[in-house]
């Protein structure tokens, strides 16, 4: 049996397309599944410091490309979750140095192993991102509820609705105060422009900061707010119907203002 | 303080504006990526008209502009000719609602209008409305 092949991407950089790659693998692979995660960010490979893998590169994606080891020499076991691996982008070479067949290749070698492939796109919408599209057969679209992230997120849904594939969306870093004092937009808003099916709601939270300076994902913390919300993306991605968790606490603005209304 | 007096007075507060603006440019963004969309509702468009009238295919200009709130496409359409109103036996109305008077009536013999009134030729380019459907007395003006 065949993995499903996911890419996670956003069209804008920095909005935690690695992050949620990481975490959404380390999740699937505490849930038992097996999870191979590729960087196809080569150049400005991350995906292996945010895991905390980064010492441990031995052979990288061109690498494996270019026949000089296999697939197996180059993943990368993660010693904390067993059926996770990673297979690193090269840090030294460039988007171009792989063609869209030799990704679309080692993204099904790495399919016929695992549950999981899950794909961090690089940013941007050239080569590198149509090398990731181009593997997937599904994607995640992440955005942060901002203008210039939704933007962007909204060119990749395009693109990537026209190869037809499924796509569901992540808002990233809400920050629900905002939201209830009418500061930032909300889940709803976003969904709204973007007409994409919602996968996820994750809000800021420092938590992310301090386990990527460790390079432990979130799903190491059982105790974390986080941790749950990752859990339930990762069983709503298995097709399980999980209520999302509503963010608006409101302030007491909000509060007396519903009042008001309601009265 | 500010902040208080405007979320007292119920004011908006700047997701709304961020909503409005990306509603419009991602409406651009679209209309932007999609030049085949545009040639086939130009040319859904001439068919329509080219019913009641005979346009200027080579002249005609679509174009999208911004207006507050909203996003307004403009048709430039030159009209060469005007067909016999009594001639146009096919449709009750499918011709845009606006009409002011008698819209409802099969077409009256009165509004005969000589058949190519508005000059072969140059017509001066006339927005995409149904003003010349008027018993075009004189070639169609530039009306805006």
């Amino acid at each position: 049996m065949s993995a499903r092949r996911i890419v996670v991407t956003s069209g804008k950089g920095g909005v935690g397309k690695t992050t949620t790659t990481a975490n959404l693998g380390a999740t699937l692979a505490k849930r038992g599944r097996r999870v191979i995660l590729i960087d196809a960010d080569i150049g400005l490979r991350n995906l292996d410091l945010v895991l905390g893998l980064e010492k441990r590169i031995v052979f990288d994606l061109v690498e494996v490309a270019e026949g000089r080891c296999h697939l197996r020499q180059a993943l990368i076991k993660d010693k904390r979750f067993e059926s996770l691996a990673i297979l690193p982008a090269a840090q030294t070479r460039e988007k171009e140095a792989i063609a869209p067949e030799q990704f679309a290749a080692i993204v099904e070698e790495a399919a016929a192993q695992v549950d999981y492939v899950i794909i961090d796109c690089p940013a941007g919408i050239e080569t590198g991102f149509r090398n990731a599209v181009a593997g997937a057969e599904e994607a995640i679209v992440v955005t942060t509820p901002e203008v210039s992230s939704i933007r962007d997120a909204d060119r990749v849904v395009g693109k990537i609705a026209a190869a037809n594939k499924p796509i569901r969306l992540i808002v990233n870093r809400l920050r629900p105060e905002m939201v209830s004092s009418g500061e930032m937009l909300s889940v709803d808003d976003v969904c709204d422009v973007l007409a994409v099916e919602l996968l996820g709601i994750v809000p800021e939270d420092e938590d992310v900061i301090d386990t990527t300076n460790r390079g432990e994902p979130i799903a190491l913390r059982d105790a974390g707010r986080l941790s749950a919300i990752y859990d339930k993306i990762a069983r709503r991605l298995e097709g399980e119907l999980v209520p999302f968790t509503t963010f608006d606490r409101q302030g007491l603005f909000g509060r007396l203002k519903g009042a008001l209304k309601a009265g | 303080m500010i902040e208080f007096l405007r979320r007292l007075l119920g004011q908006r507060g700047s997701s709304a504006t961020a909503k409005e603006r990306l509603r419009l440019v991602l409406m651009t963004d679209h209309l932007e990526l999609a030049p085949e969309m545009i040639e086939t509702m130009k040319r859904e468009l001439v068919e329509v008209i080219s019913r009641h009238v005979e346009v200027d295919r080579e002249r005609i200009d679509v174009s999208f502009e911004r207006q507050d709130s909203a996003l307004a496409m403009l048709a430039n359409i030159p009209i060469l000719s005007v067909n016999r109103p009594s001639s146009n036996g096919n449709g009750k109305r499918d011709e845009i609602p606006p009409a002011p008077r008698d819209a409802a009536k099969p077409a009256s013999p009165k509004r005969r209008t000589p058949a190519k009134a508005s000059a072969e030729g140059q017509a001066p380019p006339t927005r995409r409305r149904r003003r010349r459907k008027k018993p075009a007395p004189a070639p169609a003006p530039a009306t805006n």
